[in-house]
Order: structure tokens, then sequence, then C-alpha cells
């Protein structure tokens, strides 16, 4: 077992604040060799995890992004037409069986993000952000792949993974995923980030951002998050907001409420969330951050 | 046994060992009780995790089970108290769910049905589609042709079901609905194939059956697209207060089901049955027969409520996929917990693409959806209309096209 510790250590090291239970959730993944699923609203850090991981076992990430009508072509493999057509032409007259052969060999395959997955020496992080965008159909591909880590060709027959890459699946819950899939993957719900960990997150992030400006940001975050909005701010938000005042040299909050308010459009991100933080309810936000 | 105070003998681990066990299994049952939905493999994963020192301390124990059993948001929400009552013999608290808020209020794609009145009615609260009185429904309807069943039954088409007194026409209104119910099923499927045009080629297969003529793609072969038939779901009300309505409907899905490829019914009341197989039988009339044995009980009060919350646990992971317009007709008098009903609503609402509810008493004069039920249910409601009249009826399948 990995020491847990060790594993928030490290990927703080990288630049991930995590809590207890997502270093648990990783230590899980190493242990049980499942893949993990990382569910919650947009924008709480759910991919920052897979490259944190990635960073933290030095070894690559490689991304699927799925999207409705995400079929094998795109996700597993594909052939390079082109090179087989140019190739074809180039052999006229010889065996069409010999030519087949030859275009359907591994010099002309072409890997997408899950077949490079399971090909790598050293296993590489598995992202595949946004599951619940995918239809059924590759949902259901999906499950066969990650229990068993090999796929079949038809041209080229089964090939099965050197090494198991660690599988991260991201869902922002759009749409109910298969209970199939969820029983193969260990389960973490990624909520917002509590004001003492944003606060270290914007620390370990933007530089020049002291302990106590971090603080004030963090619990003003939280406050706008309470506020009734279209699009709550995420933790790329906050992050951005951060950059932005620590680049206006602002270094408390209620030095500078003007810009503070000015700079809120680096949170909001609707024309309807804009016009509802008024320049009153930023200074009542501002009033109770100490 | 052990003596003198040195290790334990490998009785007494045993005896140790096979405690733990049995009451990891009783652990397993609770959660499954509670609706985790835990297998074996979960099982000896949990086993080996205690063997690998992860039970060295209450909190680490339950971080890691939480992970491994929490299959969802409301999983991960009950699990700590549940861990707390089992292991630490605390008393659960009653956690309260936060289920997504009004879906149809935060889903600005919404749009109103073509050829339709926009007139807001009283009760509109303008976050969902609405199908007006069917009044204004015939007249828009353009270059559709009209309905089949309908047109054969145009003297019926307005009236009210509960108005229709003379056998006659009531086996009239039954056949009608049901062939309603057949040209839904007809023209859905033309408009599957009319979109279908305009399909890509298939490169692979191309190249692959145009080796011999040298690599000149002279057979193309195009990409097919799936064809993913609508499913439809539906959920019928079979209380008391729908007595006046049950029987036509019945017809209708009846036709629903013996005309679409992918269909399932369910009724309720006090409790959910699921009467599909019944309704398949080809005699309308036995079909009816066969549902009267099943829907005992009905005629009573209404627990919408637990009888979806029933519908979700048991039945939406294997007849929900993510086409699926689930279909609820009802009046939404609830005589169970309304807040129950609104959790069960959401929880439905994330599994399938829409949900249609079809409420007969919105056209009555000076209806307001004031029940506590039906408020709970609409905000994660995508289409709120009446159906009272073949008309109604008929101006759904639009909406159903549409998906």
């Amino acid at each position: 077992m990995k020491d847990r510790k060790e594993i928030a250590e490290r990927l703080a090291a990288s630049g991930y604040i995590a809590d207890a239970e997502l270093a648990t959730a990783i230590s899980l993944m190493l242990m049980l060799k499942r893949p993990l699923l990382l569910e919650g609203e947009a924008g709480v850090g759910k991919t920052e995890v897979a490259k944190a991981l990635a960073s933290v076992h030095t070894t690559e990430l490689i991304r699927l992004q799925c999207y409705e009508g995400l079929d094998q072509s795109a996700a597993l493999y594909e052939w390079n037409y082109q090179r087989q057509l140019l190739s074809i032409q180039a052999h006229r007259g010889d065996d069409p069986d010999d030519v087949e052969h030859q275009i359907f060999s591994e010099k002309y395959l072409l890997e997408r993000p899950l077949l490079a997955a399971i090909r790598r020496d050293t296993p590489p992080v598995l992202l595949i952000d946004e599951i619940d965008r995918a239809d059924d159909e590759f949902e259901a591909f999906l499950l066969e792949l990650l229990s068993d880590f090999q796929v079949s060709i038809p041209e080229l027959g089964t090939i099965k993974a050197t090494a198991i890459p660690h599988v991260v699946l991201t869902s922002n819950g759009t749409r109910e995923l298969s209970d199939a899939l969820r029983r193969r993957c260990l389960y973490h719900y990624v909520d917002y980030p509590d004001v003492d960990r944003e606060a270290r997150i914007i620390m370990a992030r933007i530089e020049g951002a002291g302990a106590s400006l971090a603080l004030q940001i963090a619990r003003m975050v939280e406050g706008v998050r309470k506020e009734e909005l279209r699009k709550v701010p995420g933790v790329a938000e906050t992050l951005d907001w951060a950059a932005a005042l620590v680049g206006l040299d602002v270094r408390d909050l209620h030095e500078a409420p003007e810009t503070v308010h000015e700079t809120l459009m680096c949170l909001l991100k609707t024309q309807e969330d804009t016009s509802r933080v008024t320049r009153e309810v930023t200074e009542r936000l501002l009033g109770r951050v100490a | 046994m052990s003596c003198c105070g040195t290790n334990p003998g490998y009785e007494e681990i045993d005896q140790v060992s096979r405690l733990v066990s049995a009451r990891l299994a009783a652990f397993l049952r609770t959660l499954r009780d509670n609706g985790f939905a835990v297998g074996l493999h979960e099982g000896q994963d949990a086993a080996s995790l205690m063997a690998a020192g992860y039970a060295k301390t209450p909190s680490m124990l339950r971080s890691a089970f939480k992970h491994l059993f929490s299959a969802r948001k409301s999983d991960w929400e009950r699990f700590d108290g549940l861990f707390d009552a089992f292991w630490l013999g605390k008393r659960a608290r009653s956690r309260s769910l936060t289920m997504g808020s009004a879906r149809a209020a935060n889903n600005p794609s919404l749009k109103s049905l073509p050829g339709q009145r926009s007139e807001p009615r009283a009760a509109d609260d303008g976050a969902m589609d609405q199908i007006p009185s069917a009044d204004g429904a015939d007249d828009n309807r353009s270059g559709e042709g009209r309905m089949e069943g309908a047109s054969r039954a145009d003297n019926l088409a307005e009236v009210d079901f509960r108005k229709i007194a003379d056998p006659a026409q009531i086996e009239e209104a039954h056949a009608a609905a049901a062939r309603l119910a057949r040209a839904m099923r007809t023209r859905l499927t033309r408009r599957d194939l009319a979109r279908r045009r305009g399909y890509r080629l298939d490169l692979r297969r191309t190249i692959h059956g145009n080796i011999s003529h040298g690599g000149v793609p002279i057979d193309l072969v195009r990409r097919q697209r799936k064809t993913k038939p609508l499913r439809l779901v539906m959920l019928l009300d079979a209380s008391g207060s729908m007595s006046m309505y049950t029987g036509v409907f019945l017809r209708f899905i009846h036709g629903v089901l013996d005309q679409f490829r992918e269909a399932e019914a369910f009724l309720f009341h006090t409790r959910l049955a699921h009467v599909s197989d019944a309704m398949k039988e080809k005699d309308a009339a036995r079909a009816l027969d066969r549902l009267s044995i099943l829907a005992q009980g009905a005629g009573g009060g209404t627990k919408i409520g637990e009888s979806l919350q029933t519908f979700n646990r048991w039945h939406a992971a294997r007849v929900i996929h993510s086409r699926t317009v689930v279909m609820i007709v009802s009046d939404g008098y609830e005589t169970g917990d309304a807040a129950l009903l609104g959790r069960e609503m959401a929880a439905l609402g994330r599994r399938c693409r829409r949900i249609v509810w079809l409420n007969p008493m919105m056209a009555w004069e000076g209806y307001a959806p004031e029940a506590a039920g039906i408020k709970a249910a609409l905000p994660h409601v995508d289409l709120y209309a009446p159906a009272n009249t073949l008309n109604s009826l008929a101006s759904l399948e639009p909406y159903l096209a549409k998906l």
C-alpha cells in the first residue's frame, strides 16, 4: 500500500492540492488496478487530477475527449488511407493478396488514444474526459476494453496491453452512466474545494499571491458561489481572478473595492450573472471577507 | 489457543477473520438493502483492502470503502452515515439529498413546439414546453397531413374523454387511440429515414473492397448511420381520480406497445406494476383482462413518489437508455410525500432524454397545478401537456419526433 500522505505530498509538489479522500482514491487505484471515475460539477478540477497523476508518476498523459458520436475509429485506431492508396498504386500488378497483407500492417496503422494507452511500455495515465458525452454504445465498448485491457483489430488480431494504464474517467453528470461502467470503477465525487484548500491551491499556482490575499480570494469566491448564479465559478476561474488581482498589484481586497468589482468578470461567465452581481452585492460579499 | 500471552494461535486468527468476514458480509448486505450496486468483486476487493492494512483506523477504512462501494453521487453522500451506523454504532443522520435543481429552468435550450400557439396559460411558468389545449392544435398543423386516427374520428377528436358515455363511442375512441399510436410510429420511422441522407464514405471498407481494382475507388462503401430507435416508457396513473381516463390511455398504450419497437409500460397507484408483457397480448380485450389482475388496488390513492422510487431503483437501469422518453400520465394528486416525488423526478430526469407529463385535468377550466405533487414534479418535466382529447394526444407526435 502506498502511503496516502506520501501521495498527497507528491501531488502537492506537482501543484495539485488534494484532500485526504482523493489521496485514498489514488492509493486504491494503484493497489486494485481499477479505473477511477471522477464525478462533479464543471470546473472543480477533475481533469487536473489526471494531469497531476501523470506528473507524479512522471509518465505520459493520454487524453481522450468524448463527444456525441465518438466511435472506435476516432478512439482506438484508424488506417492511414492516403499511404495505403499510394502503396496500392505503387504495387499495381502485384498479387492482390500480397498487397492487402502489406497495407494492413503495423506500418499503416494510426494509433488513437485508447490503442496508444495500452501499447506503451511504461503505464501512462489514460484520461477519458467527459464520458457522459459519449453514446451508450461507446460506453459499452469501453467496458470491454477496461476489463480486459485488450482490443481486437480484425486485420491484425488481438492486441494485449503491454502495461496496464492508470485510467481516470471524468463525468459532469449530464447523463446517467450505466451501472456496469460504474461498477468497474472506483468512485470519487469531486466537490468545490473548501476555503482553506482553495487558498492553498491559489498559493501553489499563482506566484506572488501571499497567504492573506489567497485566503481573502478563496472566501470571496465561496461567497460568490453561494449567490444564485447560472454558472458557478470553478477553480480555474478562481485562479484567473487571482492572477488578475496579483497582476494589478492588489495586496488586500478591502483596499481596492473598485478593482475587485471590475475584475469579478473573471469569475462570472454570463451576462445574466454579471448583471446580478452588482456593486452592492460585491460590497456585501467583501464585508464578509474578514 | 494461545497460551502465556504469546502470539495468538491459528485457531484464534481463524476465529477473528471469520468474525470479520461475517461482519463484512453483513455490511455488504446493508449496502445492497440501501440500493448500492455491490457485486462479488467488490466484496473480494474489500476483503483484500482490510488485509492490506486499510482497517487500521475507521476513517481510513471508511474512505477506502466509500470509493469502492459508491457508484454515484447519492451513494457518495449517504455512505458515511451508513458506515458509521454499521461499524461505529452511530445513529445514521438523515441527510437531505440535494438533487439537481429545476432541470427545465436550467436548460436554456428548451424550445416551444413548432406550429403551436404560444400564448401562455395561467399556470405557465415559462420554464417548460407547453402544448396549448387541443382547440388551437389543429389549424396550425401544416404540411404534415392529418393524423390517421384523428381524421377518422373527427367528431370525437375534440371531446373530453370523460364526457364520452355511449359504449359505442367509447369503443370508437379506444380504437382511435390505438390507431393514433400506430400513426405516430409510422411517422417517426419516416422521419428517421429522411434524416439519414448524406452519410459519409467509409474509407476503410472502400479501400479494402477496391484493392483488386488497383486501389481506384470504384465501389464506394458508405458508412451507415446506426438507427437508434426512440424508446417510449409510459407510466400510467391508475388511481381513483384518474379512473375516467384510464380506459382510453390503456388502449393508447396497447397501441404503442404493439407498434413501437421499443416501448415499456407501467401502471401505478399505491404501488408500481410492470405491465408490458400483459399488454403485448394481441387481443386488446384479453390484455385488459390480464391487466385487471395486475392492477389490483387500482382506484385508490396515488403514491407517485414511491412508485417512481420503485421504478428508478428496480426498472430504470434496464428500460431506460439515452434516447428514451418517459411519459407519465397522471393528474399529480399525490397522497404520499411530495418531496420524495421531487427527488425521484430529478433522478429520473438525469437518466432519460425527456420527461413528458400528460395531465388530463390540465384542460379543465380553472385548473391550476396547485397539488403539492404536481408542483414538486413540474421543475423536472420537459413537456407538460393536456391529454384529455384525441387531438391533444395527436399534437404530441411532432414533439416526440424531434428527439
